[in-house]
């Protein structure tokens, strides 16, 4: 994993305050932050994994599972949350057997939330990946979900 | 200094002290749950809270430097409110399960709660759901009740140096937790444990034992390393139920997982209760004499995989029945009169036949000065032999040997305070953290205050993490390593003229022996890049307040002794002795070594490092104990052993000692002692040794009788009874006063400090030291009279024998190297969780859990060669024996080198080491011997 991430590691050598701009280089190179990868990045920096692992876990970027195929979001912003947005991701949830934050066994989908996609008389916003549906309804969310699901 | 005012009172305070220290100066109370004064100021809790005159809020007294002419208020009601409101926000989250909390009683958040009388909760809401996952052995976490003060945090990394947890989340979810979330796998120190103001952390193995009511708390002194930690016994019904260590101490309350864990041995069933008269025949099966994979169950079926008894392979020696029978097959019980009769018969009668000198004496560097000084006057007045010896023998003859010709006294020069006023710690040959963790910790607070750290060892021991430079010689190449620093030191010019003219002898024929250990020629032969040879050349000549710290890496060697004179050498040019944290320390392996010897537990000395064979000494020993002594040096425990196997030693006393594991080639040992007339071991357990014993006579434990333990750093500090002797066991004291009255030599003590007493009347620089001067903290020896505080350092103004010699050393290399046949080199030692031969460590469940077998340390590189995996057995031979053994890739030690604890009997590395003796100290080379490694392929 050291030498996966190398490449990474050699643009901050002896920069000790870089490490949430390195730990966002190996989540856009890995998708995630394994184990693996915490390890390496507290190796780099000679710090504790504890300390890596705190650093990460407090801000809402990095995540620590690997993310699905698909990433689902679902605008929770102040416009599309009085338009229906809960409703829309809680059958989000449903179709896809998952909660907010989680992703599908078979990592085909990552279901998130986010405040606000800046098109907010389109409310209720729905994207995946960077295909934007607007002006949701529950049908909608549910046909625009097994469409991705049948794909192969 | 600044003057400032606490409620209403001036106090002066040193500058960047804050005001929290200030009010401690006054003894005003001000309530903290998340400072520490060992830790970094970190003001989460704020309940330090106080008013200071010009500041619009109040401020935290742990985070605010005192400035001159502050005015601080302490207490008012709205101070008071503001605590108040903080408290029950901390337990409006908090399960206020006191009832059946371990920590109820010592928990400074119940304590708060009470004084400001917190009984509703006008915050209850949401709670932090924890799910258990703990299952490591030592550390209960029940994060619920954590109040995140970060002390455990701080503990781990500024302490302890581990980093094992940290704070993650945020938010309402902030919890404290090791990477992951995952379960701890650290050091079990458990300084976490004695820090956590509240429930939040305890100890797996004090629960539902008792809390506070009913418990007495006993202060004594480690049983396991010579950093000489004090440890403050919880006792309930004759019950050690839980350890703990105060602030005030040596150790500052900071332990390791053995100190702080390792109690359970004293509880053991195991333990011996009754005198054991052997019934069975002595089987000299032990000629046919292969030590094989163990005898009775391991302690605990050690990660048996497949179930299948892991330990009975086929191949590599068959099971030796005798030591497979359990051991009430073996002997039978009987009285003390019986045992102690039979006993004093036995070896009357080989005196009388054979001569004082066919009887031979081991006596045990666990027990207490006192023990050991009745034992060498049993040996020497009763007996009548100067055979009596120590485990120093194993450890630290040749620091004896070597340090005592040149400085004139083989102790550690400084003490353990001193380590962290250092400039520089070269430690050579000393796995510090592992085998004295809190001397460890001196020198990782040492490199936070500014210490360079240079590290040599062959192995990628924890310290190298702390240090400003590795040299990774060759194991056995000590001597050219340091020759070739002290070649740069002399073409550097920085070696102490002034000091070497007025305090040393031979200078001059000792430098021009240096001229052929170039960098150059030290880089061939130690393989350490001479670079690096220059860098460390430099930074120890350059050092102010330099320390050599050194262990059995330095000793057990065939030229061990050398080794220490090359030691002593580089100290001695540089003038780096007789100042205060300036010196060469020997650390010591066992609690109380250092006792044992001073005790006069050694062949060539009486108490006090006075010679058996100078005649006005032994007439003032004949004066004092009333007989005729014997002029002649006894043998070593080595030559102990040798002298049974060829037969010309008929009888040996073995006290606490366990040769058969911790000797060098344990075939050799066994056959030794199977030869013996009458063997007698007295210990607290059925040892390897005790199980080839005639009669076995059960002892007390440390935690079972009064006394002394001399720490590495000469400390005499006291040990304290806490509980009675299980059974029928007796102190060591009783055991051998009663003997020596059998053979009509009166012994006789009213209380053990009478002998201590006695001791010190025989040496003078204990004279000064009495129980009532040791009641709250060790003195230091030398100690000549009552009013003489101790010895912090020594060699201030001068050696005691005159002027310290430097000695020509020449590198010569160790014994058995490898070759083709076993080409191989391996290197043993201990590891932190288990000690020694394990006798005690390995009766403690948790602490086989986390270290639960023998391994062997390969390098990645050979692994790859030898195709063998992570988890493989083995089997390692050397000249003398073999064994089946699991691999575990390290990149510890060097490529070609290999690393076996030897605290596992199953897999006992002494049945590999060579017994080759160091010339002059008779110290074993344990640290380097060749072997061959072959993959065993299961079927």
């Amino acid at each position: 994993m050291y030498k996966q991430l190398a490449e990474i590691f050699k643009q901050y050598e002896g920069e000790k305050g870089a490490v949430i701009t390195v730990l966002q280089k190996v989540q856009e190179k890995l998708g995630y932050l394994s184990k693996e990868a915490i390890s390496g990045v507290a190796k780099f920096f000679r710090m504790s994994e504890s300390e890596i692992f705190g650093i990460a876990s407090f801000y809402a970027q990095f995540r620590f599972t690997p993310r699905g195929k698909h990433a689902v979001k679902v605008c929770l912003g102040t416009a599309c949350y009085v338009r229906g947005g809960e409703e829309i991701m809680k059958t989000a949830e449903k179709n896809l057997g998952i909660d907010r934050g989680g992703t599908t066994e078979d990592y085909k989908f990552s279901l998130e939330r986010v405040a606000c996609f800046g098109c907010c008389a389109l409310a209720p916003v729905m994207l995946v990946d960077k295909n934007v549906h607007t002006k949701m309804n529950l049908s909608k969310v549910r046909e625009v979900i097994k469409r991705y699901q049948g794909e192969k | 200094m600044v003057t400032l005012k606490i409620d209403g009172m001036k106090v002066t305070v040193r500058k960047l002290s804050t005001v929290l220290d200030a009010a401690k100066k006054l003894d005003i109370p001000i309530p903290t749950l998340c400072h520490h004064p060992e830790l970094s100021p970190f003001g989460g809790c704020r309940l330090c809270i106080v008013e200071v005159q010009g500041m619009a809020r109040p401020a935290t007294a742990c985070t605010t430097i005192a400035k001159e002419g502050m005015i601080v208020t302490t207490t008012s009601p709205y101070l008071e409110k503001l605590r108040k409101t903080i408290l029950e926000l901390l337990l409006s989250d908090h399960p206020n399960d006191c009832m059946v909390c371990e920590r109820a009683g010592d928990c400074t958040l119940q304590e708060l709660a009470y004084f400001y009388n917190i009984r509703e909760n006008r915050f209850v809401g949401e709670k932090r759901p924890f799910i258990k996952k703990d299952e490591n052995p030592f550390v209960e976490r029940s994060m619920e009740k954590c109040i995140l003060c970060g002390q455990c945090v701080r503990v781990c990394d500024e302490i302890q140096g581990v980093g094992a947890i940290d704070f993650a989340y945020k938010g309402f979810n902030t919890r404290v937790c090791a990477s992951y979330e995952k379960d701890l796998n650290c050091e079990f120190c458990g300084q976490c444990v004695a820090v956590c103001p509240t429930g939040a952390l305890t100890g797996k193995m004090w629960a539902h034992k008792g809390r506070q009511k009913d418990i007495e708390q006993v202060d004594t002194v480690c049983p396991y390393c010579g950093c000489g930690c004090n440890l403050t016994l919880h006792v309930r019904r004759n019950e050690i139920i839980r350890v703990s260590s105060k602030k005030d101490t040596i150790n500052e309350g900071w332990l390791c997982m053995k100190g702080r864990f390792g109690y359970g041995f004293i509880n053991s069933d195991e333990r011996l209760t009754k005198p054991l008269i052997r019934t069975a025949p002595k089987k000299h099966s032990a000629d046919s004499g292969q030590w094989t994979n163990p005898p009775n169950n391991p302690p605990t079926p050690p990660l048996a995989k497949g179930g299948e008894g892991g330990f009975e392979r086929g191949g590599n020696g068959g099971v030796d029945s005798s030591l497979l029978t359990p051991h009430s097959s073996l002997f039978r019980e009987v009285s003390w009169e019986e045992a102690l009769n039979f006993v004093a018969k036995r070896l009357g009668e080989i005196k009388e036949r054979y001569g004082a000198d066919s009887i031979g004496g081991l006596s045990s560097a666990r027990c207490t000065n006192e023990e050991n000084y009745l034992f060498q006057k049993f040996m020497r007045a009763v007996i009548g032999t100067n055979n009596v010896d120590n485990c120093v023998r194993y450890c630290h003859s040749s620091t004896f040997a070597g340090l005592a010709s040149v400085f004139g006294s083989g102790a550690m020069t400084n003490s353990v305070p001193e380590i962290e006023n250092h400039d520089v710690i070269f430690v050579i040959g000393s796995n510090t953290t592992e085998t004295h963790p809190i001397i460890g910790l001196k020198m990782k607070k040492a490199v936070k205050n500014g210490a360079e750290l240079i590290i040599a060892d062959p192995r990628r021991i924890e310290l190298v993490r702390f240090a400003k430079i590795w040299l990774q010689h060759r194991p056995g190449t000590d001597v050219a390593l340091l020759n070739s620093i002290m070649h740069v030191i002399v073409k550097e010019d920085l070696i102490d003229k002034k000091f070497i003219e007025e305090r040393t002898e031979g200078f001059e024929s000792f430098k021009q022996s240096l001229a052929e250990y170039t960098p150059e020629e030290g880089e061939r032969i130690t393989g350490v890049p001479k670079e690096d040879i220059i860098k460390v050349a430099l930074l120890y000549g350059n050092a102010v307040r330099p320390g050599i710290y050194y262990t059995m890496g330095i000793t057990q060697h065939s030229h061990g002794t050398e080794n220490v004179y090359a030691i002593a050498n580089l100290a001695l040019m540089t003038g780096n002795l007789g100042r205060e944290s300036t010196g060469v320390n020997p650390l010591r392996g066992q609690n109380n070594v250092q006792g044992a010897t001073d005790m006069g537990c050694i062949p060539d000395f009486y108490p006090g490092y006075q010679k058996v064979n100078i005649p006005g000494i032994k007439q003032k020993f004949e004066m004092a104990w009333g007989v005729k002594l014997s002029d002649k040096v006894g043998l070593t425990a080595t030559e102990i052993i040798n002298a049974a196997f060829k037969g010309k030693l008929k009888a040996s006393y073995i006290m606490g000692e366990n040769p058969v594991l911790s000797d060098p080639d344990v075939n050799h040992t066994i056959k030794a002692l199977g030869k013996l007339d009458f063997l007698v071991v007295q210990d607290i357990f059925m040892t390897e040794t005790a199980e080839l014993a005639d009669v076995v006579l059960p002892a007390a434990c440390f935690a079972e009788k009064d006394g002394t333990f001399t720490n590495t750093a000469r400390r005499i500090q006291r040990v304290r009874k806490a509980v009675e002797p299980p059974g029928e066991a007796k102190e060591d004291s009783w055991i051998i006063m009663e003997l020596a009255n059998l053979f009509g030599y009166k012994m006789r003590y009213n209380y053990i400090g009478e002998v201590f007493h006695e001791a010190g009347k025989a040496w003078p620089a204990i004279a000064g030291i009495t129980y009532g001067r040791i009641e709250k903290i060790g003195l230091q020896w030398p100690c000549p009279t009552l009013d003489h505080p101790g010895t912090l350092y020594l060699f201030k103004g001068g050696f005691p024998r005159g002027k310290a010699a430097f000695s020509t050393i020449r590198y010569r290399p160790s014994e058995e190297l490898p070759d083709n046949e076993y080409p191989f080199l391996l290197s043993t030692g201990r590891q932190l969780f288990q000690y020694h031969t394990g006798s005690m460590t390995r009766k403690i469940d948790a602490i086989n859990k986390v270290s639960p077998e023998a391994y062997i340390e390969i390098h990645p590189d050979d692994a790859k060669q030898l195709g063998v995996n992570d988890g493989d057995t083995v089997k390692v031979s050397s000249r003398r024996g073999s064994i089946d053994i699991k691999v575990l890739i390290s990149e510890r030690p060097l490529k070609g080198m290999t690393f076996i604890p030897f605290h596992f009997k199953e897999a006992a590395a002494n049945v590999l080491t060579s017994s080759v003796l160091d010339p002059i100290a008779r110290i074993p080379e344990l640290k380097v011997c060749a072997v061959k490694i072959e993959p065993i392929h299961q079927i």
